[in-house]
């Protein structure tokens, strides 16, 4: 990794009041219920880690935080404001705070990586001096600035998961929202990509909800921190994680986990032992 | 029971897809008066949308209007009729061909086009990444693609109508030895306004016809490649039944409004 080149601005959360906050969410499609009564919280500066198998609807409480997708029930709260029944164009602008990593990447096949990274920018008609050089400093905290000019179709899938990254911390959002960002890459790619998060999470203190059914990269994140001096990370002492990493597991569409690292490795649900083991 | 509840579900999927459709298209048309206005992105779809149906228009509308004039001419002889065969040409091209068969050119090209793109963008989740960039994709995507629809297909048509007719003046002279002054001159004499504002006020309801309905059925893509191959067949299959459909009942209009 190189040196970080994006300000470490090292900026604290200024309140205690949660990021996001959900109260009884509960959603299906064609009337099959998909999750069901789900509460929680994030708080300033807090990663958490979303686990769960395949299909249980880890992507979709991430759609909803976002406000892409609305629950039937229950209510989701962002920075305060109730997304769950905000219209779409009030959404627009709370979206603005909000950075998003979708499972594949999502990119805009028919735009040059500087304008995928760039696109928030240049739909807010900025000056394209300001639009390149921000680029530019988004590439470098990914280590892509030499891919500017290439179409994502031309970049491997661990390089297009990285420009996604770049795109959605280029504003520098308050919360991250990564779904899957690891899912289908091989492990090393694996490993650059959770310490991109790593990063993320220990140079700006951006509050971030993680989604993955890998434990291997769960348990990463929560045992390692970004020593900024090396640029790179490297694992907390032995029987330390993370304080500000925790867990929340899904079951069948059911919240049936929400705690610290600690908590999680020593629980005695016959679910969690099974699913951990 | 179980049939009951089939209709049930079937009619519930189509009133849920009627309801769909005018939203989309609603808020799409809507946008078209708020700001931020993609007038580049206009430009850059009337460009894919028209400029490149010009090609397939000129072919269509030549031919239509040479066979046209090959079929009337040999039926018109019968009656003693052969030199209004450019009246013929012209009032068939103008009133019905020029836009029927324009629209399901450009319905064919482009009403896939739009389902295909749009739904690819669906299932890879670039229309939600969008939606996540702070961008109203109905604004961005949607609304360009019917503005440029309509306004283009009614220049198309009126490139057809005239190739159509320069089709038929060149079967009428070249194949069947008829006066070119004489179809010219009936061609035009045939011609009321009525007819070419029946001609030219069609094209601008298939454009929305055909935008519209590419543009929904790309926006409700689901189910990865093989939805998207469903979304375009779909979308050229309803645009082009609904441009015939409406056709007859704008012409029925049409008819009772202005008496021919």
């Amino acid at each position: 990794m190189s040196q970080a080149v994006l300000a470490p601005e090292l900026t604290q959360p200024s309140s205690d009041e949660p990021v996001v906050v959900f109260e009884n969410v509960t959603i299906g499609f064609d009337n099959k219920p998909v999750l069901h009564n789900i509460s929680f919280t994030v708080k300033p500066g807090e990663t958490r880690i979303l686990l769960g198998p395949a299909g249980v609807g880890k992507s979709v409480l991430l759609k909803m935080t976002d406000g892409l997708l609305r629950p039937d029930s229950g209510r989701i709260f962002v920075f305060g404001e109730e997304v769950s029944a905000m219209p779409e164009e009030q959404l627009f602008a709370l979206r603005a705070r909000i950075g998003i990593v979708f499972q594949e990447g999502a990119l805009f096949d028919s735009l040059t990586v500087r304008d995928n990274v760039g696109y928030r920018l240049m739909e807010e008609h900025r000056p394209d001096d300001e639009i390149d050089q921000r680029v530019l400093e988004a590439l470098r905290f990914v280590e892509l600035e030499h891919t500017l000019h290439k179409f994502p179709s031309e970049l491997s899938g661990g390089m297009r998961r990285r420009v996604a990254i770049a795109r959605a911390i280029i504003t520098k959002p308050d919360l991250l929202l990564y779904d899957s960002p690891t899912g289908g890459l091989d492990p090393i790619t694996s490993t650059t990509i959770i310490e991109l998060v790593i990063k993320q999470r220990d140079v700006y203190h951006t509050s971030s909800l993680l989604v993955t059914h890998r434990l291997q990269d769960a348990f990463v994140l929560a045992s390692h921190r970004f020593n900024l001096e090396a640029n790179k990370m490297e694992p907390l002492p032995e029987g330390h994680s993370d304080p500000q990493t925790s867990f929340l597991v899904l079951s069948e569409g059911r919240l049936v986990f929400d705690g610290s690292t600690h908590d999680l490795v020593h629980s005695d649900d016959p679910f969690l032992k099974e699913y951990l083991s | 029971m179980a049939a009951i509840a089939t209709l049930d579900r079937a009619a519930r999927r189509s009133v849920n897809a009627v309801q769909q459709y005018a939203l989309i298209s609603g808020r799409a048309l809507g946008n078209l008066f708020q700001r931020p206005f993609y007038g580049a992105d206009i430009i850059t779809q009337a460009d894919i949308i028209g400029v490149g149906s010009i090609p397939i228009v000129i072919l269509t509308g030549f031919f239509t209007g040479g066979v046209l004039a090959l079929q009337s001419a040999s039926t018109l002889a019968q009656f003693g009729a052969a030199a209004v065969t450019g009246q013929l040409v012209a009032l068939s091209m103008i009133k019905e061909l020029g836009p029927v068969l324009t629209s399901l050119m450009v319905s064919g090209r482009n009403a896939s086009g739009m389902a295909s793109e749009l739904g690819s963008m669906m299932v890879t989740e670039q229309i939600d990444a969008m939606r996540a960039l702070g961008t109203d994709p109905l604004k961005k995507l949607v609304m360009p693609r019917i503005t440029a629809t309509i306004i283009m297909l009614f220049f198309l048509t009126i490139i057809s109508d005239a190739i159509g007719i320069l089709g038929g003046a060149a079967v009428s002279v070249f194949l069947l030895s008829q006066d070119g002054s004489q179809y010219f001159h009936t061609a035009y004499q045939s011609l009321r306004y009525a007819d070419i504002v029946q001609g030219l006020a069609k094209p601008l309801f298939f454009g929305l016809i055909i935008a519209t309905i590419g543009c929904y059925y790309g926006m409700t893509t689901r189910g990865g490649t093989q939805g998207v191959g469903r979304s375009t067949t779909q979308a050229v299959v309803v645009s082009s039944v609904l441009i015939i459909a409406s056709d007859f009942v704008i012409s029925r209009f049409m008819i009772g409004l202005f008496g021919r």
